[in-house]
């Protein structure tokens, strides 16, 4: 604690890199995930290779991940971001998908009926039912993101990871509490904040993630 | 930079260090199978009288919710200035992350056996502990299992991390590889870990299979 009381600035610059971190590897896995958990709720040959390859990957520890990179994306924030985004993918997808097969069959019939396309029912009528769930992957792979990031330090990612890797290698209990305390509260704020984030947006319904 | 341009380099350093190699590999599988066996003591019985006392259920299951939210990182990093360095304190983080799959996992298992049939074992005259071993536990089971193996899969991540609190294993390598800029090494530690980790999860999967009567998988 006393660290963080000491060393306001610092600590700051790196929730912010942190942060950064994170929501650029969600904001990739976001525009290749949802389309892709799309795709597999339609073509439905395709959703058991693509769950099952993705659920293997996310499998992969994630110093390993980082590690195998290196050698392709070099040390520091493209191979972090890289690493996130990929476990970031499989919450997405997994979830859109999901969503999207939970959507009700007469809701879609009716749609139909109404006359409407392909896309306009994708637009007006599935895609905000399967919001919810689309949410919740979202949230599960911001809250675990905040995990794997403190992580990417140790490959030059920057971001709270520092504060706790300075503390191990220097023996510093103050930095390892800052560091760790400071990610924890990171990744609360995220799990609580976007479950109320969702109520907020769709208040009628409370869907539960899938998990990886 | 970084030794060699030769990425599958990593194999020479393997066969060069085979000794070395199967140390580590006993080192990280102690983690992991300890880990994962304390976290079956500790969990399963939790589970259980959480099932029973409904006024505990809802503040037990937030907890373990809350506690998978928190980076794995930053309980073992804690373990440091608690326990010091060393095998104990990076199995003690171990164990305690693998305790929260297994528990929310057999609680719901637990809880999601059908009433009637809760119904029809108290109906034929069982006991507390015949219904929970006859009935309630086998029918968890499914659940159970895919508890033990997100535990294994997640402490086999964790087991890489524990190199940095002194606790060995496979990430030993990596963090040696790291320092001083070594792709061979770093990959020597990387590659086997991935390969574990996902031998792990399928080999439990199948293994789940097989257990499970075909009945029962979820």
């Amino acid at each position: 604690m006393r660290y963080i009381l000491d060393n306001p600035e610092r600590v700051f610059e790196l929730t912010v890199e942190h942060l950064q971190l994170v929501f650029s590897a969600i904001l990739i896995a976001a525009i290749i995930g949802i389309p892709l958990g799309i795709l597999i709720s339609r073509v439905k040959w395709l959703a058991l290779p693509v769950l099952n390859i993705s659920g293997i990957l996310y499998t992969v520890p994630s110093l390993a991940f980082f590690a195998i990179l290196i050698p392709y994306t070099g040390i520091g924030k493209t191979t972090a971001i890289t690493a996130l985004a990929v476990y970031s993918l499989l919450a997405i997808v997994r979830n859109t998908a999901a969503g999207m097969n939970e959507v009700p069959a007469a809701a879609v019939d009716a749609a139909r009926g109404m006359g409407m396309g392909q896309f306009q029912r994708l637009r007006l009528v599935e895609l905000p039912l399967a919001i919810p769930y689309i949410f919740a992957g979202l949230r599960l792979a911001t809250v675990a993101g905040i995990g794997i990031a403190a992580i990417a330090a140790v490959i030059g990612g920057g971001g709270l990871g520092r504060l706790i890797f300075d503390g191990i290698r220097s023996i510093d209990a103050n930095r390892i509490v800052a560091g760790a305390l400071m990610s924890i509260v990171l990744a609360l704020l995220a799990e609580y904040g976007f479950s109320k984030l969702a109520l907020l947006l769709r208040p009628d319904m409370r869907v539960k993630a899938e998990r990886g | 930079m970084f030794g060699s341009n030769d990425p599958l380099d990593f194999i020479n350093h393997i066969r060069d260090n085979q000794d070395q190699f199967w140390e580590l590999f006993r080192e990280h599988m102690e983690l992991v199978v300890y880990a994962t066996i304390i976290g079956l003591i500790i969990a399963i019985p939790l589970a259980i009288v959480t099932s029973r006392i409904q006024a505990i259920e809802k503040p037990m299951t937030w907890i373990a919710n809350t506690g998978q939210a928190i980076p794995s990182l930053a309980v073992l990093a804690l373990a440091l200035p608690l326990f010091g360095i060393g095998f104990q304190p990076s199995l003690f983080a171990l164990s305690l992350l693998a305790i929260l799959p297994i528990f929310l996992n057999t609680l719901v298992g637990i809880k999601s056996v059908d009433a009637a049939v809760v119904d029809a074992a108290r109906g034929m005259g069982s006991s507390d502990m015949q219904l929970l071993f006859q009935v309630q536990l086998p029918l968890a089971m499914p659940f159970l299992f895919a508890g033990i193996q997100t535990a294994v899969v997640q402490s086999i991540g964790l087991a890489t991390l524990a190199a940095y609190i002194g606790g060995g294993g496979f990430g030993d390598w990596i963090l040696q590889g790291l320092a001083v800029r070594n792709f061979p090494i770093l990959l020597a530690g990387a590659v086997p870990v991935a390969v574990l980790a996902m031998i792990a999860e399928v080999s439990l999967g199948i293994m789940r299979r097989i257990v499970v009567p075909k009945g029962l998988t979820v």
